[in-house]
């Protein structure tokens, strides 16, 4: 047996008083944690396959479980966290790249948690969403400059092609392949009652959705996987993604094991091939490149459909944004670095790109400094936590936000970050049929239908509260927002006053 | 319309059932010669052994008559029918005329010649309530008992009487016991259950001549008794069918309304009649109380003019001695599939790609009726995973469609 | 009439229908308790488990009960569509083993098989809703009216 180098992540405590042996945790455990023993009668755990899902602690009967981080302790080193460790020793084991899932983890700041939101007293009373009208809906897409007339003197009214939003929140790109068919269908359908947008990812649009096609934003990204005529007329919008807050400069890849026969048809690839998106889009290597790629779409779609441009939040975020809202795009998507993912290195995860509050800000002053800000709009993305991010966002410049972690909270997930194992407890990061059918569908759309709607009451309350009846009239209205604990030259890239200014 | 009912079983309840689903005001009598509220027959040895209550036996609840609004006549014996004048002619000369007759008259005890037997004081049959309190009259703690017969009857006597520490022997002329209902592994199986008990069995003998308190036996052996249990074998009550004028070969004969052959507006239905066994495809008595209520029912919806057929009958039976339960059904008839773990014993019978019958014994019997269920819908072997199903019975080995028509659609009958 | 249905592409196979359900008819208020002194009852609810299937199965409360025609004892009744079983009346015989198609009368090896037990969609215990459909993880087993009599 070899040197064990590291120690079981978590520790599962089982309170014999209560456990009843049910076996239930056993039967739903994907990675094989619990196993009863007929000789001690008793349930035994298996600590070091644990992810701390929480699926156990959270469908057993009698709350007999918890999970704990392993307490024991490496020693300490303000240099050398145990974490590093840990992963030089995985590293030195598998010689591999580590990957991880989901959002950055990494202690850097969340700006959101450093802004602060205006309230009306006395001048310019605060509005009492729940006795008068507010408005949430949010057009996407082109504005036009001005007022423009025809030769007969006749106002033209024609407008660009637009997305009409019933609140300023949108669910973000996830792939059929990452997710499974059920998250899929929960999102669907939540985005369909909600009368809002859903977004495939680079996976295809499984026929089985395509009557959701209203509320569908169609992917297109670098492998191409499943895009094809009536993919593209199906879809609400089309959005080309030039990056991943994620994983920003790199492409991806989805492993074989999980190209089963749905997914291979969706992407339209052979069954079992790895599926890798490159990089760059082999096609693009300028602004002019991508807006020939826009109109290709465009062509290819009447013209009736708004194109998005979905890029990574990076250092040169604002100049690049500039360049795409020329490009002939409609609405740029700007994706943290604190974004999700269904697998990445962590290395890229955890050390490259920007906040998105920073690059939100930088974005929206930049497109106005250059007179350019009606030409497209802003979704904000990665990590946009709650509704009160959501209203800092719009304040900072957004028109709307794309949620994606909130939306698999909705669905049951609890952030262990094990997406790129495949063994997704909750349904939701798996192809295995088994784990697919916990999460059903008719739960987990009510579930995030719930979730949004609730947020849109929360974002009506907050704008009542700054005397604010129209989320247009909060869009970029950065005098709304003081900073707390941050440096000056934070509140200067921010556009925004520190709290007592 | 007025409905007469001979018997105050099964069948009758049946009927009783059946008749006021389709028709709530009609007049119902029941005639009965037994005193008691319906009870239960197969009960009698539970209340010998005093697993239930006399109250507990009733068949269906003491309000039952009231609430079906029937009028009983019991203690009163029924002996015979005048179908022309559609009469039943009672013992004390009364009569009850009818539009409607059904006769439940069920069974009684068959009793072979025996030598002497009139020299036995204390002899009993073990039917009705009224056997059962008598021998509760007699019997001490270590009575010494000579069981003739080890078929259903013989033997739910010996497990009863255990109760009372008799000392027991089961005579029969059979090689084995239950020959009825079980093959030769089975009854051997069961015997040596039984004999465990303490209780003594002498096979392939029968009494040649008896005295007060013994019997000698054809095999040359003596066996000194308190009193006599006599559970040779049942006939059917055919008599009152006969004075009809009614079709009777051993049994009654209907069609698949219950309506007895020959005559008009009357029925027949129970431990009295002949059923078409769907299994062997043959005429025979299945006297068995699900048997009796279900053609009683069926009878009472003709009788009260709803058209219904009865026409998947077949023998079946549960049963269990001393802790051993048996389930069987059908007829033992073509390809079979064993398994014997101890007690525990399977045995499927299939031919014509189809279940025809089984036995099921000790742990094996869970989940039976869908065994059963194969046997009465004659589902096709190969529509289902047999293989399965022949280890476990479970709905899982059925098609999709027909679970889901099973579970989510078709609720609702059993039929 | 409401009856219990499971979706067999929902069923996860957990087995937690037959916990609850054992608990619901156990007469204690606590789980922990009924199952660690013994008080728990045989579940009602069985799963069956295929190979990528799972389902549940109780009784269907048929409306043309073979189990209640064929009870010798008279045990079994049918009481709002409900199929009840009266444990005193009971002589644990099986005739409704016998007779189920669907297999959903449960022996009660609690009390040794001296009577049989069966679902009574929790009408007869504190459960207010049949505590399998009610506790189901996935709400693939629900209690709703499928225009069935």
């Amino acid at each position: 047996m070899p040197v064990n180098f590291f120690p079981a992540e978590f520790e599962v405590v089982r309170n014999s008083d209560r456990c009843i042996k049910c076996r239930a945790c056993e039967r739903q455990c994907s990675n094989e944690v619990h196993i009863y023993d007929a000789d001690f009668d008793k349930m035994l755990s298996r600590d070091n396959q644990c992810v701390d899902c929480q699926r156990c602690v959270s469908i057993c009967p009698v709350s007999a479980l918890k999970i704990v981080p392993n307490e024991n302790a490496f020693r300490k080193s303000a240099n050398y966290s145990q974490q590093l460790m840990i992963e030089n020793y995985r590293q030195a084991g598998s010689g591999g790249v580590l990957l991880s899932s989901m959002g950055n983890p990494q202690d850097y700041p969340v700006y959101w948690d450093k802004i602060l939101i205006n309230a009306s007293q006395v001048t310019n009373p605060p509005i009492d969403p729940l006795r008068e009208p507010m408005e949430t809906k949010v057009f996407l897409g082109k504005k036009p400059a001005g007022i423009k007339k025809n030769p007969d003197g006749s106002i033209d009214t024609h407008t660009e092609p637009y997305l009409e939003l019933n609140m300023p929140i949108l669910f973000s790109a996830m792939s059929y392949g990452s997710i499974s068919k059920n998250a899929h269908e929960s999102l669907a359908r939540a985005a369909t009652e909600l009368g809002t947008y859903y977004n495939t990812g680079e996976g295809g649009l499984h026929k089985d959705f395509y009557q959701y096609g209203k509320n569908t934003i169609v992917q297109v990204a670098s492998g191409r996987f499943g895009v094809f005529k009536d993919y593209l007329d199906t879809g609400a919008a089309i959005e080309i993604k030039m990056g991943q807050g994620a994983k920003p400069g790199i492409g991806g890849h989805l492993p074989g094991a999980k190209i089963r026969e749905d997914v291979s048809k969706t992407r339209m690839i052979p069954m079992g091939t790895d599926a890798i998106s490159p990089a760059p889009h082999h096609d693009i290597y300028s602004i002019e490149d991508l807006r020939q790629l826009i109109f290709s779409l465009k062509e290819a779609t009447e013209y009736k459909k708004p194109v998005i441009v979905k890029v990574a939040a990076v250092h040169n975020v604002a100049a690049i944004a500039s360049g795409i809202a020329r490009s002939g795009a409609d609405i740029i998507a700007i994706d943290g670095f604190r974004g999700g993912t269904g697998a990445a290195p962590t290395r890229i995860r955890d050390n490259v790109g920007i906040p998105i509050e920073l690059a939100l800000a930088a974005v929206d002053q930049r497109l106005r400094d250059e007179g350019i800000r009606n030409e497209v709009s802003i979704i904000a993305a990665g990590s946009v936590r709650s509704s009160a991010d959501a209203v800092k966002a719009i304040a900072l410049g957004a028109d709307a936000v794309y949620i994606g972690t909130p939306a698999l909270l909705a669905l049951g997930c609890h952030l262990c970050r094990s997406c790129h194992s495949g063994k997704c407890n909750w349904g939701i990061a798996t192809q295995r049929p088994d784990l697919v059918k916990r999460l059903n569908p008719d739960v987990g759309y009510q579930r995030l239908v719930n979730l949004v709607n609730a947020w849109n009451h929360e974002i009506k309350e907050i704008m009542g509260g700054m005397g604010i009846n129209s989320i247009e009239a909060l869009r970029g209205n950065r005098l709304m927002l003081r900073g707390i604990g941050l440096s000056q030259k934070e509140l200067d890239i921010l556009g925004i006053l520190h709290a007592g200014e | 319309m007025k409905y007469v009912i001979i018997g105050n079983s099964a069948a009758a309840i049946g009927a009783v059932q059946g008749i006021r689903e389709y028709d709530k005001d009609g007049n119902i009598v029941i005639i009965s010669d037994e005193k008691y509220h319906t009870y239960s027959r197969p009960l009698i040895s539970y209340y010998l052994k005093g697993a239930v209550s006399e109250d507990n036996m009733k068949y269906r609840p003491e309000s039952f008559y009231a609430d079906n609004n029937v009028e009983t006549m019991l203690g009163v014996k029924a002996v015979s029918v005048d179908s022309a004048a559609k009469k039943v002619i009672l013992e004390d000369g009364g009569e009850v005329a009818y539009d409607k007759l059904l006769i439940a008259t069920g069974s009684k005890p068959f009793v072979p010649p025996m030598e002497g037997l009139d020299k036995v004081e204390k002899k009993f049959s073990f039917m009705k309530l009224d056997d059962v309190k008598a021998v509760e009259q007699t019997v001490k703690q270590g009575s010494k008992v000579l069981i003739i017969g080890a078929g259903l009857i013989g033997l739910k006597a010996a497990e009863a009487l255990e109760h009372y520490g008799a000392d027991m022997t089961v005579i029969d002329l059979a090689d084995r016991i239950l020959p009825s209902i079980l093959d030769s592994e089975a009854s051997e199986i069961m015997m040596n259950h039984i004999k465990s008990k303490g209780i003594k069995f002498m096979l392939s003998t029968s009494v040649k001549s008896f005295e007060a308190h013994s019997a000698e036996l054809t095999n040359g052996v003596t066996v000194d008794f308190d009193f006599v249990i006599l559970a040779v074998g049942v006939r059917p009550n055919t008599e009152l069918a006969e004075s009809a004028g009614g079709s009777v070969n051993r049994g009654i004969e209907t069609d698949k309304t219950q309506a007895v052959k020959n005559v008009s507006d009357i029925y027949a239905a129970g431990d009295c009649t002949k059923s078409y066994d769907i299994t062997s495809e043959s005429e025979r008595i299945l006297a068995l109380l699900p048997n009796a209520f279900m053609q009683g029912n069926v009878a009472g919806k003709n009788m009260a003019g709803k058209e219904t057929y009865y026409f998947n009958a077949f023998p079946m039976n549960a049963i269990g001695f001393f802790g051993l339960h048996i389930i069987t059904a059908g007829s033992y008839d073509g390809e079979a599939y064993t398994e014997i773990n101890g007690k525990n014993y399977k045995k499927l019978f299939t031919k014509d790609n189809a279940l025809k019958g089984f036995i099921l014994m000790g742990n094996k019997i869970e989940r039976a009726g869908i065994y059963t269920s194969m046997i009465r819908e004659h589902i096709a072997l190969d529509e289902v995973d047999f293989e399965a199903l022949k280890k476990n019975p479970m709905l899982m080995a059925f098609s999709r469609e027909r679970r889901n028509e099973k579970l989510a659609g078709g609720v609702g009958n059993g039929n | 009439m409401k009856r219990v249905y499971v979706n067999e592409d929902r069923c996860l196979g957990c087995h937690l229908c037959e916990t609850y359900c054992a608990f619901a008819n156990s007469g204690e208020t606590d789980m922990v308790k009924a199952f660690k002194t013994g008080k728990d009852a045989v579940p009602r609810i069985r799963i069956e488990e295929g190979d990528g299937i799972n389902f549940a199965v109780q009784c269907r409360h048929c409306a043309d009960p073979l189990c209640v025609k064929g009870c010798i004892a008279g045990a079994l009744s049918v009481n709002n569509g409900v199929i009840e079983i009266n444990h005193d009346k009971c002589v644990g015989c099986y005739t409704c083993v016998l007779s189920c198609p669907y297999g959903c009368i449960v022996i009660d090896y609690k009390n040794g098989g001296r009577t049989v037990t069966k679902c009574e969609l929790c009408t007869r215990n504190n459960a207010g809703e049949p505590a399998c459909a009610a506790n189901c993880i996935n709400r693939a087993i629900v209690f709703e009216e499928r225009g069935e009599d």
